[in-house]
């Protein structure tokens, strides 16, 4: 990369700064409220905002800086993205059906609130947890009971990788028709859906600790059980935290996918497939955001625990 | 296991033995706890629906013959599903909604075509991420947090925001499919085109090739063998988007429509047909893309 920085942060912050004002007035312009035909004027000016918007960005991603600067792009990059979807679909007078402008997004989600809070309790905090909870916590019980069985481990292994290749979310209809519409049936797809990746990824864990480390123990005369707690389950941990940060995600998309199938009249997944068959769009996108932003805190909670648990291992440690 | 390499290879008969083994022993475990769910699951309907209105007395073995045929099981056993995957196969013309493979073939279209625009979408993207600084530092952030979000779950939007546009049939779950399989590869492929030591590159450099031909020689052989495992994962998820499109639009042609069909009218056997069915698709596609990562990868030499 060419040093582009003839110009110090400081300008570029001046920039960034000054183009977000002139964002601002433009959002005042009768047209970007909608009050008004969009004129000749107001497209010259969006036109002329764009390439500033591209230019800030470039200029931002130019900073040869530390992390926080790459975060800081994508954080700039989003926010016009928002800016540039807001003033165009009201410009536009694009139909709510298509796609609702952010405002009405953000409108929805707060005059829906107490609606979505209960989705979010029925699908994340009942479905997805418990589904969550029992298929990594299953995965890892057995892949352990197992590790001193490598008959059972040579047959369940090539299994359980092949389930990777199999759309398991289609066993929904199955566990509705099993466990009812209520919640417990989504958690039953969960668990499923969850349970292998943690059960493949415990077992490569346990293979992961060095051999030194292990002749180690072994002059220690340390105990099966002793090893295992000592050195083979830290030094699994990173393989372990991997299938639970991938199982987040597998579980939102498994309860959600489930609800498709069948559900009692509140949950995420139910309402954004009814909202979306009566064209009630911003609620839709409500209850996606909501979605969204779950499985985001989810994943970033799952990094600190990381963080805080096998802060020694060397994948963490150069962080 | 770490002595494999190593060791020179056994007998094809003695390794057959060695894994195969198992593997067998664990599927006929799993068969016989199959059957004696089939039994324990369906007892009480056997006894309700069919022995108690006959009026004669029974035995344990008139039940457990009960158990495993009956018309609408709780949990079918496992030769009633082959023989239902089996007659849905054969008895049915094939362009016949009762015939499987109908369903396949429209959900193997769209995963397909689904899968090949991800794949494009994601190379591309993975380029351009590649030789511009201000991409990488806009975007790539932004599809790295997309995959901790449930995607799926906008599928229902695509299909109404396609719908509103005039666009039915294939093109909106295809679009689903690809912008499912297109994460993984863009994020694999902008790894792997950065996988090239500093050194690889630096001759690239004195040789005074241009950015295509560093490219196309170099960047992209070394990210071959990122985009592989990519690919599997991408196929995977573009069969799991090909199916859930198939449910909000009620389509009826398709295995995500067999499979919500089959749930309305509580057919058990259709669903569990059905899931056997998709599960063999998931596994012929990765088995597709195995074959040619082994292909296109058979010249090169493991270090």
């Amino acid at each position: 990369m060419k040093p582009r920085l003839s110009m110090s942060h400081p300008a570029t912050a001046t920039a960034v700064v000054a183009s977000l004002a002139a964002a601002s007035l433009l959002f005042l312009h009768p047209a970007a409220q909608g009050s008004s035909p969009p004129t000749a004027l107001f497209w010259l000016l969006l036109l002329a905002l764009g390439a500033i918007a591209l230019w800030t960005i470039r200029r931002v991603a130019a900073i040869q800086g530390t992390h926080f600067d790459g975060v800081l792009t994508a954080a700039l990059f989003g926010l016009w993205v928002l800016y540039f979807w807001q003033v165009l679909v009201v410009a536009f007078e694009v139909p709510r059906v298509l796609l609702p402008a952010p405002t009405l997004i953000v409108q929805s989600l707060m005059d829906n609130y107490a609606k979505l809070w209960g989705d979010f309790t029925q699908t994340v905090l009942k479905a997805v947890c418990i589904g969550w909870l029992l298929g990594s916590g299953l995965g890892f019980a057995v892949a352990v009971a197992i590790d001193r069985m490598p008959f059972l481990q040579r047959g369940l292994l090539p299994l359980a990788s092949l389930t990777s290749t199999v759309p398991l979310v289609a066993v929904a209809p199955i566990a509705v028709m099993w466990f009812g519409f209520e919640w417990p049936s989504k958690a039953a797809v969960v668990v499923l859906m969850t349970f292998f990746p943690m059960l493949v990824s415990t077992l490569a864990g346990l293979k992961a600790s060095g051999k030194l480390e292990r002749e180690l123990m072994y002059s220690y005369g340390a105990s099966y059980s002793r090893t295992l707690w000592s050195l083979r389950l830290p030094s699994a941990m990173p393989f372990m935290f991997g299938a639970l940060k991938v199982n987040a995600t597998l579980a939102l998309i498994g309860a959600i996918v489930a609800e498709f199938f069948g559900s009692p009249t509140v949950g995420l997944g139910f309402r954004i497939s009814t909202e979306a068959s009566r064209m009630n769009m911003s609620l839709v996108w409500g209850a996606i955001v909501v979605a969204a932003v779950t499985g985001s805190l989810a994943y970033a909670l799952l990094v600190q625990l990381e963080r805080r648990a096998a802060f020694w291992h060397p994948s963490i440690r150069g962080k | 296991m770490a002595t494999s390499s190593k060791a020179p290879p056994a007998p094809l008969a003695t390794r057959a033995w060695e894994q195969g083994l198992p593997v067998v022993v664990m599927v006929l475990m799993f068969l016989l706890v199959w059957y004696g769910g089939a039994w324990g699951m369906n007892a009480s309907g056997a006894i309700e629906r069919v022995l108690e209105p006959s009026g004669n007395p029974w035995t344990w073995q008139d039940l457990l013959a009960t158990t495993l045929n009956m018309e609408r099981p709780v949990l079918p056993a496992p030769h009633q599903i082959a023989l239902d995957f089996w007659s849905s196969l054969v008895d049915w013309p094939i362009d016949s909604p009762r015939n499987l493979l109908f369903h396949v073939a429209v959900t193997g279209e769209t995963t397909l075509v689904g899968f090949a625009m991800g794949t494009v979408l994601g190379l591309v993207l993975s380029v351009l991420i590649v030789h511009s600084r201000t991409l990488d530092r806009a975007l790539l952030p932004w599809i790295v947090a997309s995959q901790t979000v449930p995607v799926l779950a906008i599928a229902p939007i695509v299909l109404v925001i396609l719908g509103s546009l005039g666009l039915e049939g294939l093109a909106p779950k295809a679009v689903i499919a690809m912008y499912l399989s297109f994460f993984p590869v863009t994020v694999a492929m902008v790894q792997g085109l950065r996988s090239p030591q500093v050194i690889e590159t630096e001759m690239m450099h004195t040789y005074a090739a241009t950015r295509w031909q560093a490219l196309w020689l170099l960047r992209l052989p070394a990210a071959l063998p990122f985009l592989f495992p990519a690919l599997r994962v991408g196929i995977a998820a573009s069969l799991v988007g090909a199916m859930v499109a198939e449910l909000p639009t009620g389509a009826t042609a398709g295995l995500g429509a067999r499979l919500l069909t089959g749930s309305y009218y509580g057919n058990t056997l259709a669903i569990w047909s059905a899931l056997v069915m998709s599960s063999l698709l998931g596994l012929v596609l990765t088995t597709l893309v195995a074959l040619t990562e082994h292909l296109a990868m058979r010249n090169r030499r493991q270090p």
